[in-house]
């Protein structure tokens, strides 16, 4: 289990300044794909990050919401690096990220792509996500996608996809809060009524990261960036569903133009104001 | 669904069955994973070849990270591991056929990222070659060394467009390419003459030191292997030594 | 393929002392080669490698923006917002280093700076 307090993705740019000072940063969290190679660098620092701070494992490539089942392959490689570093927690997505064609094999396109909610995906993602908790020995989180446009055959709203997937196969869910926040904008929902809509006792983990908009004449459109400070209106709900939930193990995500290791501590430590104001607030609730 | 997907992110159309708050905008938004797909990979294939991209120009090499992508997209989602044919397809590809130094470049920076994600070794200890007798003793080598030899000037070219690369007239003929990662992390590109070439191939193929060094001096009349095995000792990439 | 060892050995006219004739020879070109003392031969060899300054300097810091650490690329689970810029890579022509690297010509076989120009001809059919 990750503790309830801020994390942040770790970039080896970062290295240094972290050891350093973590500045109160509680974990720590990498994308399983870039850390399948033998050796070298990614590992010996991440060797280190690990030994000093609880682990998430974050998979961005295990294609779950795939028409195809999960690559046995890229499974056992992920199996592997879980188990050298036995992270505290291991998340994937709803979205689908390889296609096979017929002439070129399986081409992975390093996006995370939507997925139609009809019961017969329902049926396919309970599928694979049990795939990867068999193949792993240990249980998912999922976590919700941002996304662009919808699809017409969907029945099955957002969050109901999600908390039935959770409840068909056991496993945990990962709020990515901002992703609400850029779906619901970008298709006209009511955040706060998705968010009601899910069981907020099946999230075990919370993402907040900055996005980008682009001014379409129906209004904005949100672009899913990692590249920005996590927006206001983003922090506002965050806060809400910790009133709700209690603190829970908060990462913010920051991959595109990188600042420097202060500034990003410092948006961490924003949330971990947020967590302990929660904290004191289920405490008054007893 | 996902074939026509698949075939819209490739340019084709915007498939069917697919909505937007306002009918009118699902161009653009779909448009977000076209581009999304587009510039992820495009940023990928520049991360792994950045001499590529500075010998083409930014606005070249995107064009051309687009082609290739189409031709060989990565075939798993670990894209450290992508561009193994990338020098292949700059030397079919007519656009580039008057830059024929490109391959050998592009072979260049596809080691050095095979050669920083290698396996781990430790050196050997010295103590243990101090009693070693070079008639028997075969030295390992580390898992991240590999030697390419160029039909072009590629290390020179490659050296020259590092930041901190000099201008002037290059080297003309062919080179060799030593590339390890040392006990920093660093993957440096060593250029070998032909006698230390030889002794890199014959030690890579398991003959012992004193066999390596004579077809060194094979290769090369007179030489000596002392500098480039110290230099190899102080990269930690002797990682074994077996009588 | 380089000569087997004990050809260059025949010329020498070397048949010293030994059984086994392969070693024997390697032992005698060891000598030719490393000089003397087999032993402080490889001594020289035996440098500690450099660990902790490079250590430093590759394990921390300076991957960002330069080319010295080839860690190459990682995956995102992010979008862009920098737009794909849509070129024709059969019509554009390569324009960084490349045309001003001072190649010898002997390098590349050709003058370059006026076979650019010549690169519609490999245009596909419109």
């Amino acid at each position: 289990m990750l503790p309830a307090l801020p994390g942040v993705g770790f970039k080896p740019a970062h290295f240094a300044a972290i050891r350093q000072d973590p500045a109160g940063v509680a974990f720590f969290e990498v994308h399983a794909e870039n850390y399948l190679g033998a050796g070298g660098l990614p590992h010996a620092q991440l060797a280190a990050i690990a030994g000093e701070f609880p682990l998430s494992v974050h998979g961005v490539g295990l294609s779950i919401g795939g028409a195809r089942g999960i690559d046995a392959a890229h499974l056992n490689r992920v199996r592997r690096l879980c188990d050298r570093y036995a992270p505290a927690s291991f998340s994937e997505h709803l979205a689908w990220s390889s296609h096979g064609t017929e002439t070129m094999g399986t081409a992975y396109l390093n996006d995370l792509l939507p997925l139609p909610y009809t019961e017969e995906t329902l049926a396919l993602v309970c599928d694979h996500v049990d795939q990867v908790q068999e193949g792993l020995g240990r249980r998912l989180l999922l976590e919700n996608p941002a996304t662009y446009v919808q699809f017409a055959q969907s029945v099955i709203p957002e969050p109901a996809f999600l908390a039935e997937v959770a409840r068909r196969t056991g496993c945990g869910l990962l709020l990515d809060v901002n992703n609400v926040f850029v779906s619901c904008t970008n298709h006209g929902w009511d955040p706060r009524g998705w968010l009601n809509a899910l069981p907020l006792d099946l999230v075990g983990e919370i993402h907040l990261g900055g996005h980008a908009a682009e001014d379409l004449p129906s209004g904005p459109l949100l672009i899913d960036s990692h590249g920005a400070a996590v927006a206001d209106p983003v922090w506002a709900l965050y806060a809400e569903v910790i009133a709700q939930a209690g603190p829970l193990p908060t990462l913010v995500e920051w991959d595109n133009d990188l600042p420097d290791w202060p500034v990003l501590a410092a948006e961490a430590a924003r949330a971990g104001a947020i967590l302990a104001q929660g904290g004191m607030g289920l405490a008054r609730a007893c | 669904m996902m074939a026509a997907f698949h075939a819209g992110l490739r340019g084709g159309a915007v498939p069917p069955g697919l909505m937007a708050r306002h009918e009118d905008e699902l161009g653009r938004r779909f448009a977000i994973y076209r581009n999304n797909v587009a510039v992820s990979l495009g940023e990928a294939l520049a991360t792994r070849f950045p001499v590529i991209r500075r010998l083409v120009g930014e606005a070249f090499f995107a064009a051309l990270a687009r082609v290739y992508a189409e031709a060989e997209p990565p075939c798993s989602p670990v894209l450290a591991e992508w561009g193994e044919g990338f020098a292949g397809f700059l030397a079919g590809f007519p656009p580039v056929a008057e830059l024929p130094y490109l391959p050998d470049v592009a072979r260049i920076e596809y080691a050095r990222g095979q050669a920083f994600h290698a396996a781990d070794a430790a050196p050997v200890d010295p103590r243990a070659l101090a009693a070693a007798d070079p008639a028997r003793v075969r030295l390992r080598l580390h898992p991240s060394l590999r030697m390419l030899r160029l039909a072009h000037p590629a290390v020179s070219i490659w050296a020259r467009n590092q930041p901190d690369g000099a201008d002037g007239p290059l080297a003309t003929g062919p080179e060799v390419a030593l590339i390890l990662r040392d006990a920093g992390y660093d993957v440096p590109v060593w250029s070998l003459g032909a006698g230390d070439a030889a002794l890199i191939e014959a030690m890579l193929t398991g003959a012992p030191l004193a066999e390596a060094a004579a077809m060194a001096a094979t290769a090369e009349i007179g030489h000596a292997p002392t500098p480039l095995l110290s230099r190899l000792m102080q990269s930690g990439a002797v990682t074994g030594a077996e009588a | 393929m380089p000569p087997a060892p004990g050809a260059k050995c025949e010329g020498k006219g070397a048949r010293p002392f030994g059984f086994d004739r392969e070693i024997e020879m390697s032992a005698m070109t060891s000598r030719l080669v490393f000089g003397a003392s087999l032993a402080c031969a490889l001594g020289a060899m035996a440098v500690t490698p450099v660990m902790a300054q490079d250590m430093e300097k590759c394990f921390g810091v300076s991957l960002a923006g330069k080319n010295d650490c080839a860690a190459g690329p990682g995956t995102t689970c992010a979008g862009t917002s920098t737009v794909d810029y849509q070129g024709n890579a059969w019509a554009l022509v390569p324009a960084g280093t490349c045309v001003t690297m001072e190649l010898p010509a002997a390098a590349d076989g050709m003058a370059r700076a006026g076979s650019l120009q010549a690169l519609e001809r490999d245009l596909p059919n419109a």
